[in-house]
């Protein structure tokens, strides 16, 4: 069932990469639509995927680094899809769609690392986790279209205008997408955070121990409500606010590798 | 009757010599009347746009020794070395002349491909010139086919239903900037042809404000009644450029209008937010160097050129059927031309045979003496209507060819054998 899953995912993600790729060139409709399906085919083989994991683990399939990898994955696509079909643009699908890609297939196509069950489980440990994953999958997203709004407006200020510019949204539009994507990993990693403190609470009776991941996580939530307040106002608006948001995915990764990896106890892969 | 056309464009010359050769209606006027009044050319007609400055004339003797005086004219009438000139100019003659007039006039040869503006341009510019009494049957006739010929791509194809031109071009990369222009407002810069397609292209995109500004308030006014826009006070930079996310620059003049000064201040007012300048003066209205500035984006006419080739990509499949009624109607003019140098060749036999008679009578005539009067009238009209009837046939035929190129060759010929060199027209 798993390997079925499997290769459904891949072959709906690469089916859509396909189409938003030919979107992106030919720029017609029913390509578009048809990258839109495929990925929202890939979703549903990849969310089979990832019950089959969690069935196993009997909890959210985020105990190893290619569970919490394939999970991340899964909810770029998620994300990605909500901000297509709230901004009603589909151009942008050719540049996420690789991440998602080489996430859910890094994820399963590599042996697992799996570390003890910690002492935390239940609900709210589950929903802090994953929408913490939201969130770095937020701001990856955001990252991705600060690249994309970065390239393009480069591209119209030397006017070098290829068949892609046409295609891509406005620069407008992808600042605005780009601010409702860190909207969505603001109030995922706010929403996260505390029921992280919940859950340490239930299990230890004190809400606060030190942790540098804490830190970390803190610094990104304040990094990202400064670019979400400057972004809005007309100095930084534009050039500046996207390459703060690169900036600002740069500490993302940090706290997702160096971090987890090498200084939080209790924050391995997410 | 030869035609004769000397020209740049923006395939052969950079904006910064365009711009040195461009004519504003004053210096069409001057031109053409210089030119006729030196003898250069009998029959004028100067087309200026942004894209393009084009002499096109008869000349009184063959165009090919008419050429390089018409090129020195133009490097001497806009004091521009003839060395800068002479790799841009073209030189076509006649059928060349004639095919290129019906492409220009079709948008086949424009920027932008089947662009509207043009068209306007053409008639314009021969408005202009017939009202000074520059242009003569030739030209009259060769304008109103162009114009036809404009009519008919723009109506029978795609190239010119589909409105495509600078202004549209324009206000479509102003939508990669912003997105949806509904919440906008512009600032447009001249009241004229150009003004004027740009206003219309806002309008249907239903921007917020439409500011206009114009040296000429009256004319500002009108366009404002138009598109419901508001005037704003020549040379009022700083109040003008405060609220605008669209400048759209189209003016006459000779220098710059937006220096770098100004946009600085404006974008210290605006805060630094994003300024899309549209420059579409010849010459330039804008400072290109405002173009590093944060959040400004500066297109002029050249830069437009990138979104010509992805338009033209894509109507390229209409290019042949246009090419057809351009083809079509270059045909139906050098047969109007065939058929008038054939009346006029006709004529011309017709009085030199008229001379021959008179002189082979009167010298046949005197060893004749014993012919009356009456037999000699006689005789004269017998000869009169054998040479009519000899001149005629050969006439007729001519009319009746249906082939062009073979009714050339024969007038040629005609002439060749008939008329000495001295008397070609």
């Amino acid at each position: 069932m798993i390997h079925i899953a499997l290769i459904l995912t891949v072959a709906a993600y690469v089916l859509s990469l396909g189409f938003y790729v030919r979107y992106l060139s030919a720029g017609r409709a029913l390509i578009g639509r048809l990258g839109t399906v495929f990925l929202a085919l890939g979703l549903v083989a990849h969310y089979f995927a990832l019950l089959e994991r969690s069935r196993g683990l009997h909890t959210v399939p985020y105990h190893d680094l290619y569970g919490s990898m394939s999970l991340f994955g899964w909810l770029l696509a998620l994300t990605y899809l909500g901000l297509e079909l709230y901004h009603r643009h589909r151009s942008v699908g050719a540049f996420v769609l690789p991440f998602i890609l080489v996430f859910f297939l890094a994820a399963h196509l590599a042996p697992a690392d799996r570390l003890p069950q910690p002492n935390l489980r239940g609900a709210v440990f589950a929903f802090h986790v994953t929408l913490s994953i939201l969130a770095y999958a937020a701001f990856a997203l955001s990252f991705v279209l600060s690249v994309i709004f970065l390239g393009e407006e480069r591209l119209l200020r030397r006017h070098e205008l290829g068949n892609m510019v046409w295609r891509l949204p406005p620069l407008e539009l992808l600042e605005r997408m780009s601010q409702s994507s860190v909207l969505v990993g603001l109030v995922s990693i706010g929403i996260g955070t505390a029921l992280g403190f919940v859950s340490v609470d239930r299990l230890t009776g004190q809400i606060w121990f030190y942790d540098p991941k804490y830190v970390v996580t803190l610094l990104v939530l304040l990094l990202y409500l400064l670019y979400f307040r400057l972004a809005r106002t007309t100095t930084w608006r534009g050039a500046r606010a996207s390459k703060l948001c690169i900036f600002n995915f740069v500490v993302v990764v940090l706290s997702f590798t160096v971090v987890n990896f090498y200084l939080s106890h209790s924050h391995r892969y997410f | 009757m030869e035609i004769v056309l000397v020209g740049l464009n923006h395939r052969t010359a950079p904006v910064e010599v365009r711009e040195k050769v461009s004519f504003n209606a004053e210096q069409a006027r001057r031109a053409a009347d210089e030119l006729r009044s030196r003898g250069i050319l009998e029959e004028t007609l100067v087309l200026s746009t942004c894209n393009r400055s084009e002499v096109y004339g008869v000349p009184p003797e063959f165009s090919h020794q008419c050429a390089p005086g018409l090129s020195s004219f133009l490097s001497e009438f806009h004091a521009v070395r003839p060395e800068m000139l002479s790799g841009s100019l073209y030189h076509h003659y006649d059928r060349e002349a004639v095919r290129h007039l019906f492409r220009v006039s079709a948008g086949l040869d424009s920027m932008l491909l089947g662009e509207a503006e043009i068209l306007g341009q053409v008639r314009e510019a021969y408005r202009f010139a017939h009202e000074h009494g520059a242009t003569g049957p030739v030209l009259n006739r060769l304008f109103q086919g162009a114009l036809e010929v404009g009519k008919r791509v723009r109506t029978e194809t795609d190239l010119g239903t589909r409105p495509m031109s600078v202004a549209s071009a324009g206000v479509k990369l102003a939508e990669r900037i912003f997105g949806k222009l509904e919440e906008r407002s512009v600032l447009v810069l001249g009241a004229g042809a150009i003004g004027e397609q740009v206003v219309s292209q806002l309008r249907v995109r239903g921007i917020a404000n439409l500011f206009l500004m114009n040296r000429s308030r009256d004319r500002a006014e009108e366009l404002a009644r138009e598109y419901g826009g508001k005037v704003v006070g020549w040379g009022e930079w700083d109040a003008a450029l405060r609220l605008p996310d669209v400048v759209v620059s189209s003016v006459a003049a000779e220098d710059l209008i937006l220096d770098r000064e100004i946009i600085e201040r404006a974008m210290e007012a605006r805060e630094n937010r994003a300024l899309f300048l549209m420059d579409l003066g010849m010459p330039r209205n804008i400072d290109p160097g405002v173009a590093k500035l944060y959040n400004v984006y500066v297109y002029n006419m050249d830069d437009l050129s990138d979104i010509v080739q992805q338009n033209r990509q894509a109507r390229e499949n209409e290019i042949p059927r246009a090419e057809n009624i351009v083809e079509a109607h270059v045909g139906k003019f050098l047969s109007w031309q065939a058929s008038v140098e054939l009346v006029s060749l006709v004529d011309e036999l017709r009085a030199r045979v008229q001379e021959e008679r008179i002189a082979f009578i009167k010298a046949r005539m005197e060893s004749m003496a014993h012919l009356s009067e009456q037999d000699r009238l006689r005789m004269e009209g017998l000869m009169d209507e054998l040479l009519e009837k000899l001149l005629l046939e050969p006439a007729q035929k001519l009319r009746g060819e249906k082939e062009l190129r073979r009714k050339v060759q024969n007038v040629e010929a005609l002439r060749d054998l008939f008329l000495s060199k001295r008397e070609k027209p």
